[in-house]
């Protein structure tokens, strides 16, 4: 929901790379985004296009890695990736513990990387 | 067309913010202000628990109020009528607080001479997750009408809150909310959470949890700077 603070950061950090390496056009931007977090792709490409129309990073494509969400058992410390969906119930494969697990992965929200000319 | 070349970005988008929290938190800590960021969906009772948190500890501790309302003044009218000092920050559409918002509220308030601020964030369970405002605790609210399946569908909120207050628990025996279930959801990814069950019509928990805040402000003031 809150697509347009994250794109202007994004933005931001992005011509500030630009500037540092002298780029002329940004052509596509990989952003890596947690499972957890409910960014809408569609929605963060087109405040995008809009806020950075005049810029060097106007046109540029945004690339959405998905980070999957992974859990620590509190009791074993095996780590456990999940789907969302499955949050509600899950038991470590390792120790069968059914609770104390805590967020390993799965919020991040991290710029990777830019392709420039 | 010149050669496309790959610049290796490696930054968090939430760096910037992460650590004026950070700051604000220390800065806070130093004046002796304790910190409550109050989140909950929209009507889950987030003013009704202010009010009757600050009926309770108002004459034990100095108390003011930073309200986030998209674009009202009625939260901080009503905060008002109890005597407490409240800032109304209009957030325009923004969907949640961050620490500059936050910095904005607190400039208004004499904040050394505070001993406890609740922040009323903007009512929604996902966007205020994921911003840290640079509060001491994170509490947030489930009313009962809003079903005992929510832990699953934020995942986030819950696993980052200190503590949840259950509220509209004169709601229960019309509804099919589970307690002991959403209790077990929650803890999955949070085993630590103070959990209090209340209802602002009658009153009920409300003791408990504020003797509870009461004393966790109390701790934490006592606390030695490092
Ligand atoms: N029955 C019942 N009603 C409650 C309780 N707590 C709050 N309400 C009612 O729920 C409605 C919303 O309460 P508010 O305190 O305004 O909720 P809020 O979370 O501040 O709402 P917004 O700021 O609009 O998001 C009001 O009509 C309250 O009177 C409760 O424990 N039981
Ligand atoms: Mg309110
Ligand atoms: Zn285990």
């Amino acid at each position: 929901m809150h697509e347009l603070p994250v794109t202007e950061r994004v933005l931001d950090i992005v011509l500030k790379h630009a500037e540092k390496n002298h780029v002329r056009k940004i052509v596509s931007i990989t952003l890596k985004v947690g499972e957890l977090s409910d960014l809408e792709s569609e929605w963060i490409q087109q405040y995008f296009d809009y806020l950075s129309k005049d810029t060097v990073a106007g046109g540029a494509v945004l690339k959405i890695e998905r980070v999957p969400i992974v859990l620590k058992c509190g009791q074993c410390a095996e780590s456990i990736t999940i789907r969302k969906d499955q949050l509600g119930d899950t038991t470590c494969p390792k120790c069968s513990a059914t609770g104390n697990f805590s967020i390993e992965s799965g919020r991040e929200y991290y710029i990777k990387e830019m392709e420039a000319e | 067309m010149g050669d496309i070349k790959l610049i290796e970005v490696k930054e968090d988008i939430l760096a910037d913010n992460d650590a004026a929290a950070a700051e604000l938190r220390e800065r806070l800590k130093k004046e002796k202000t304790f910190m409550v960021n109050l989140m909950a969906s929209p009507g889950a009772g987030k003013t009704s628990l202010l009010l009757q948190t600050i009926t309770a500890l108002k004459n034990d501790l100095r108390i003011s109020v930073i309200e986030a309302d998209i674009d009202s003044i009625v939260d901080a009218e009503k905060i008002a009528e109890t005597g407490i000092q409240s800032i109304q920050l209009r957030t325009g559409g923004f969907c949640h607080l961050d620490v500059s918002m936050v910095k904005k509220g607190l400039e208004a308030l004499d904040t050394d001479s505070l001993d406890l601020i609740f922040i009323e964030n903007v009512g929604n369970l996902v966007c205020p997750a994921e911003f840290d405002t640079g509060a001491t605790i994170d509490i947030m609210i489930l009313s009962i009408p809003e079903g005992d399946d929510k832990p699953l569908k934020y995942p986030l909120m819950f696993s980052k809150c200190h503590a949840l207050i259950v509220n509209k628990m004169d709601y229960l025996s019309l509804s099919d909310f589970n307690v002991d279930l959403m209790e077990k959801r929650v803890r999955k990814l949070n085993p630590d959470i103070e959990i209090f069950k209340v209802s602002c019509r009658t009153g009920e928990g409300i003791n408990s949890w504020a003797k509870w805040l009461k004393k966790t402000v109390a701790d934490s003031l006592a606390e030695k700077n490092p």
